[in-house]
């Protein structure tokens, strides 16, 4: 409602200056805001919750901004090619949305010092170029505690991508969380070195079902392992979007990603000239990561000790990396009380003591 | 024992779209024609099997669509390249893009949503036999289709006149027009055969291995496809055994890694593609032998002569 009387307001203001004068015509353009995804909007993960979150500004500015997007951007040279494109054809504000298209967005920027840049999950920044991302071990510690809780076999299974901080951080907050309440808990870690194949997702999700987990987590971007745990009977936890259309009674519950409010405040702050380059690393707290649809079949002292770990952590009470903490190889990592601040959290590039197998360098 | 099974099954399911994709490839191949657009014809095969699937609720009619829907994409091709004389390397690349481009329109409205699970054998005692009966008697249908369809190809090609003079048309197509064979004619119904197997193949994924549809997820395993035609020197058995040992490979890799088998993860995710690219050198290092196997018109247009 804010927003739209807003609108009105203005467009009545600047609809009376055009006759006074000209230039003003000018102020009326539109904003025009940009949006580089790396995957298809179909992916029904990271890159569709990104443009729910385009959908998110269109709704809130309506008429006064004019939202553009490209998906399935390799990350490379086309990436330059596409963001330079975009700020050429005028755009005030270009969300880059993948971590390897840092460099060229960076790059694309030092030519075009009057466009503002967002990347998202990359730690490059400029004066037009702010980053933003998601705590998402955030909600990886609370579906650990789920997690653990449920497991019957005691063996939770782990879909890896890639072997980055942001990836480690995330197994590393699930075994914490499901550690904290189940003592016996083992996890098998996977690593299919791919962000997006349903087949390999599937076969893997499979090798872990065989192998005892009745549990899965992933870090991968489609829903194949939450369909698989429906058809095996088994449990999983959604990932970046809620899967539960995929698993109605597999899914425990999904760590969502919400990009809505942080792009609405960020085009809005283009919009009133107060857009600083900024670095965000947003939570539970900041509405940024909702855990969604906890499953109804979850005995309620569990659902209710989730929701407690969920409200301490949003509110600050909470971190899930918080010492006595040692490494895999017994190395002390946080001592006891010490809470693990970002630059630790950034660069974390090891499990944390309990979990077995080798970390792929 | 229950987990050596479950590894089967495992490959099974891995292996079974490259067993479709490679096998229709060969007999392309076969037929002296390149289509390097088995991933678009894939995908496509994959959305619309997947589409008809949920529409219909009927299996069977998913499949048929599928086969359907790949055979068109190899129509297209067909008239690309065996009437308007395109270059086929070039018509084969861009068939795979337009595929992928038609196929993530398409399912646009079908992304989020799942489809139940496909039919499987299930006969009387041999089903329920301990371990091997659901490795043996229990798969989905087109499982055993597909190794049917490896059988029937191999079949076709040493036993049928018909296998014959598609042979003939592969070695050379001016001799085979000389006799009266109708070489275009021939090349088409071999390009709808291998797209209506790369479109089954798609459908595998989408509607019994995943199942449900999102953009991309053929994931390029057309490309394996066409290399395993190679690896298999055109042979429909060899096909079979690659398909089945690359997938055999990447389930292994998957599960070594969750006893937590020391060795680096993307050592082991290259695996596939190293044995295969270690098999291809050990074929091809007689080169007469590689000459005597491929098709000696494969990718040379034919013009009769009038």
């Amino acid at each position: 409602m804010r927003y739209q009387s807003f609108t009105r307001l203005t467009v009545a203001a600047l609809a009376a200056a055009a006759f006074v004068a000209a230039p003003a015509a000018v102020q009326a353009k539109k904003m025009k805001v940009g949006f580089v995804y790396v995957g298809p909007i179909g992916d029904h993960g990271w890159s569709y919750q990104h443009h729910q979150g385009l959908l998110a500004v269109k709704k809130a500015f309506g008429d006064k901004v004019e939202t553009t997007h490209v998906e399935n951007v390799p990350e490379g040279p086309d990436a330059e090619r596409v963001t330079r494109q975009l700020a050429q054809q005028g755009h005030d504000i270009i969300f880059t949305t993948s971590f390897g298209f840092m460099n060229p967005t960076i790059k694309v920027a030092k030519q075009f010092p009057k466009v503002k840049f967002e990347h998202c999950s990359g730690f490059k920044r400029a004066k037009n170029v702010a980053t933003y991302n998601i705590r998402y071990y955030e909600g990886r510690y609370v579906n650990g505690v789920i997690a653990g809780r449920m497991t019957k076999s005691n063996t939770v299974g782990y879909i890896a991508s890639f072997p980055i901080p942001e990836v480690v951080r995330g197994i590393n907050a699930a075994y914490l969380g499901a550690k904290s309440v189940n003592p016996k808990v083992k996890f098998k870690i996977v690593w299919v070195s791919t962000w997006f194949d349903p087949g390999k997702e599937a076969d893997a999700a499979k090798a872990l079902a065989d192998q005892g987990a009745d549990v899965i987590f992933q870090h991968t971007d489609s829903p194949a392992a939450m369909k698989l745990a429906e058809q095996r009977g088994i449990s999983a936890i959604g990932q970046a979007s809620n899967m539960k259309a995929f698993g109605p009674k597999a899914q425990l519950a999904a760590a969502v990603n919400d990009w809505g409010p942080y792009y609405v405040a960020r085009v809005k702050a283009a919009m009133d000239g107060t857009w600083k380059s900024t670095d965000t690393w947003g939570g539970i707290g900041a509405g940024m990561l909702t855990i969604a649809s906890v499953h109804s079949r979850i005995p309620a002292d569990v659902r209710k000790q989730a929701e407690k770990v969920r409200a301490d952590i949003a509110g600050g009470k909470f971190h899930p990396f918080t010492g006595p903490l040692n490494k895999q190889d017994g190395k002390p990592f946080l001592k006891a009380g010490e809470k693990a601040g970002d630059g630790l959290l950034a660069g974390m590039n090891f499990y944390v003591q309990g979990i077995e197998g080798s970390l792929p360098k | 024992m229950e987990l050596v099974v479950n590894i089967l099954l495992g490959i099974v399911i891995a292996a079974t779209p490259l067993v479709f994709a490679a096998i229709g490839e060969l007999v392309v191949e076969k037929s002296g024609v390149l289509n390097l657009g088995v991933e678009g014809m894939m995908i496509v095969g994959a959305i619309a099997g997947f589409s008809v699937t949920i529409e219909s609720g009927n299996y069977l009619a998913g499949v048929i669509s599928a086969i359907a829907a790949g055979a068109l994409m190899a129509l297209l091709f067909g008239f690309l390249t065996q009437t308007l004389f395109a270059n086929q390397v070039a018509t084969g690349l861009a068939l795979t893009m337009f595929g992928l481009g038609l196929a993530a329109l398409w399912g646009q409205d079908y992304s989020g949503k799942a489809a139940g699970n496909f039919p499987r054998l299930d006969l009387p005692v041999l089903s329920d036999l301990p371990l091997v009966g659901k490795l043996l008697f229990g798969q989905d249908y087109l499982v055993y289709l597909s190794i049917l369809l490896v059988v029937g190809v191999s079949w076709f090609f040493r036993k049928t006149r018909g296998g014959l003079i598609v042979r003939a048309i592969g070695e050379n197509h001016d001799a085979a027009h000389a006799i009266g064979y109708p070489v275009v004619l021939y090349r088409y119904l071999a390009l709808m055969f291998g797209g209506a197997c790369a479109g089954l193949g798609g459908a595998y994924l989408s509607v019994v291995q995943t199942p449900f549809w999102a953009e991309g997820m053929t994931a390029g395993r057309g490309w394996i496809a066409l290399a395993l035609v190679v690896f298999a020197a055109w042979r429909p058995g060899r096909a079979l055994l690659g398909a089945y040992l690359f997938g055999g490979i990447t389930i292994l890799q998957l599960h070594s890694q969750g006893f937590g088998v020391k060795v680096e993860a993307q050592y082991l995710s290259m695996l596939p593609y190293l044995a295969t690219i270690a098999v291809l050198v050990i074929i091809s290092s007689d080169r007469l032998k590689v000459k005597l196997n491929a098709p000696a018109c494969l990718t040379q247009p034919f013009r009769a002569a009038t």
